[in-house]
């Protein structure tokens, strides 16, 4: 159980890096992501980056440490970033931050999910 | 009356004490809703309780016990009325300015990218939050909610 109730697969298209968290994200499992999902970044340098929340059954607000984190990150690079479909809780806490005045909240309705 | 409107009777309760290890975050949070669920809670409702506790715990592994490893005390008690009182205590450092702490984006840990919105999280996710802290001693967070869910407990 150590580190299993979370992780992400990702695709990378002509500058668009797409990350799909999958599980329980949490202080435990942030410190885990942000690194594998960081060293992604560094080494493709997107000019978007899609974090696709579909499969995030939960988040506190590691969450958002993780994902303005790695905001500032592609900013750095030049690049852009949206969030795709965060279920119900997950969008309570995205607006309890005010996250969408930063970054985009686009509903995909599936249609990005591989 | 203290606790605005929650009765004192308690029906059940519950005590657990884990050590501030980060894989407990998730242990913590899944046992509460676990023994809050007795009331029959909206999804939501539930969803909104593992949050504000996974906060907490979180502030005992990350603040608290920052440099060292600690218990953390968390006790449940379902109220006559639907409701709910969740503690988590510690005895890590404490916090010197719990106003300021209470703050939204209020962060003493720039470092390791945090949000600053634990407070906040669990001030809009549960009905009170009560905070007392002693520098040097520990802290004490106490977090009510009623569930609108029409549960009857024995």
């Amino acid at each position: 159980m150590m580190n299993s109730n979370c992780g992400f697969e990702h695709e990378y298209n002509e500058g668009e890096l797409y990350v799909r968290l999958r599980g329980e994200i949490d202080h435990h499992s942030a410190a885990m992501l942000r690194g594998d999902i960081d060293t992604l970044i560094y080494e493709k340098r997107p000019q978007r980056l899609l974090l696709d929340l579909s499969g995030v059954g939960f988040m506190d607000s590691s969450g958002l440490g993780l994902i303005m984190g790695r905001y500032s990150l592609v900013r750095e690079f030049g690049g852009s970033m949206a969030i795709l479909d965060p279920a119900e809780p997950i969008m309570k806490i995205l607006n309890l931050a005010g996250i969408k005045r930063i970054i985009a909240i686009e509903k995909t309705k599936g249609a990005k999910k591989k | 009356m203290r606790n605005k409107g929650f009765s004192s009777v308690v029906r059940n309760e519950m005590k657990l004490t884990l050590p501030s290890y980060s894989v407990n975050e998730g242990v913590a949070r899944a046992v509460v809703a676990a023994f809050c669920a007795q009331l029959d809670p909206a999804a939501s409702e539930l969803a909104d309780v593992k949050c504000a506790v996974s906060e907490a715990v979180t502030n005992c592994i990350v603040h608290a016990y920052r440099d060292s490893v600690g218990s953390i005390y968390i006790t449940v008690k379902i109220l006559e009325g639907n409701g709910v009182r969740i503690e988590v205590r510690d005895r890590g450092c404490g916090i010197a300015d719990v106003k300021a702490a209470r703050q939204p984006l209020f962060t003493t840990d720039p470092s390791g990218e945090r949000s600053g919105m634990g407070f906040t999280v669990m001030e809009n996710f549960m009905d009170i939050l009560r905070v007392r802290s002693k520098p040097g001693k520990g802290t004490v967070v106490i977090m009510f909610k009623r569930f609108a869910g029409r549960g009857e407990n024995k």
